[in-house]
């Protein structure tokens, strides 16, 4: 009886399991990819400067340095990177509160280093 | 001069709008001649981001504030034990021969000081851009430590890394220094950028610097002397106090109070508002007094 039981539990689990990786692929299929946003951080700006994305929204942030190294850094969600010449640097964020939130450049990189900052706009 | 009469004496002594700031047992607060008196064991001044070579309109006496500034240490009634410049004693540039002539310059400037021993940390204007190699070449180490009437000085350099890290070989040497101290001595860190997170927004921190502050913590009688954020700012981390001075070349605002870190514009009709120097007044002990009972004739 209990090995009946244990088979029958097998199968209910193969089953299971087939039906969660079925589900987690359809869900990979329908996810929608992260949305790519290009930043380009130079002497002494960020371009773009502001950033728009929406409240739950995946976002890619993909960073190049063409001159020195640089830094960015956006406090409010805990989020930091260096960011060297040559090479591509990237962050994922999927923001959970709204607003406009400060991001700047955390590497010494000049004289205007310190203007160099920008926003994010969480709508 | 009593304490009353010197308290009343800096504030008389104001150069332009120079405002006097002093502290009693590590504890930073404006010059007040209704304070209670007490007495001095010894105190110091702490200077801090004269920017020298910085252009612009938030200081239009740019080369005249620093000199002011020391005229008016030279005329404090007490000398102080020493005077220490806390960071940011240049503007930055990104021409490493200018750089070297603004630290000429300012050299030559702070050498009108009387104070015999006066002692110098980088700040990121100074350091960040050639990891202090200029910084070093005239005004020494960027990290040390030294002893004076009872108090261990640590001096940590926070910039020189311009990621703004003290990083770990500094760390070790923080921990092996402090191993060497009792955990009731009297220890003075100064610093130039924060050791906690006061406005990272802004940049008002150091990446590591609470691993530093972990460090300091069993010790009963830690406060913590910076600058870099140009204004007077109080804050504990637990028991460890933390005073930001204020600068020798613009204020800039109260953290978060504006969209950017953009310096307070300069009132003409209160010039160098906002600016200053600060003495530290160290009272080491409270008098003591050893009782030995004597008889009428010795046995």
């Amino acid at each position: 009886m209990s090995m009946i039981f244990e088979v029958n539990r097998r199968g209910f689990m193969s089953t299971a399991g087939a039906l969660a990786l079925s589900s987690a692929a359809a869900y990979a299929f329908a996810k929608p990819k992260p949305r790519v946003i290009k930043v380009v951080a130079k002497k002494f700006e960020f371009v773009p400067g502001e950033i728009h994305v929406k409240q739950g929204e995946s976002i890619t942030l993909q960073f190049t340095a063409p001159e020195v190294p640089m830094g960015f850094n956006l406090d409010d969600f805990k989020l930091r990177a260096d960011i060297v010449p040559g090479k591509v640097t990237t962050l994922q964020l999927t923001p959970d509160k709204s607003g406009s939130f400060t991001f700047l450049c955390d590497v010494f990189c000049g004289t205007g280093h310190e203007e160099m900052s920008g926003t994010l706009i969480v709508s | 001069m009593s304490e009353f009469d010197r308290r009343q004496f800096l504030q008389l002594a104001g150069v332009g709008g120079v405002v006097f700031v002093s502290g009693i047992a590590g504890a930073v607060r404006a010059a007040d001649p209704m304070s209670p008196a007490g007495y001095d064991d010894f105190f110091f001044v702490q200077l801090s981001d004269s920017h020298w070579g910085f252009e612009g309109a938030p200081n239009p006496d740019a080369k005249g504030t620093l000199p002011k500034a020391v005229a008016a240490v030279n005329a404090l009634a007490q000398a102080p034990d020493f005077v220490i410049f806390t960071g940011d004693l240049t503007h930055t540039t990104d021409d490493p021969k200018e750089r070297r002539k603004r630290m000429a310059e300012f050299r030559d400037v702070v050498a009108e000081l009387k104070t015999k021993t006066v002692r110098f940390i980088p700040g990121e204007h100074d350091a960040s851009l050639d990891n202090g190699k200029a910084f070093k070449e005239f005004f020494g180490a960027t990290n040390y430590t030294f002893e004076h009437k009872g108090v261990h000085f640590i001096v940590l350099d926070n910039v020189s890394d311009p990621g703004a890290q003290l990083g770990d070989a500094q760390l070790a040497w923080l921990a092996d220094d402090l191993k060497k101290q009792a955990k009731d001595a009297r220890i003075v860190v100064f610093a130039h950028r924060p050791l906690f997170d006061l406005y990272p927004q802004w940049d008002w921190a150091t990446r590591d610097g609470a691993k530093a502050v972990d460090l300091l913590m069993p010790y009963a009688n830690v406060t913590v002397f910076y600058g870099h954020i140009h204004q007077e700012h109080h804050h504990m981390t637990g028991h460890i106090a933390h005073h930001s001075a204020k600068s020798l070349i613009f204020p800039l605002p109260v953290a978060g109070s504006q969209p950017k870190r953009t310096p307070l514009p300069w009132d003409p009709a209160q010039p160098y508002r906002g600016l200053g120097f600060r003495e530290v007044e160290a009272e080491l002990k409270q008098a003591e007094y050893v009782i030995t009972e004597l008889p009428v004739q010795q046995a």
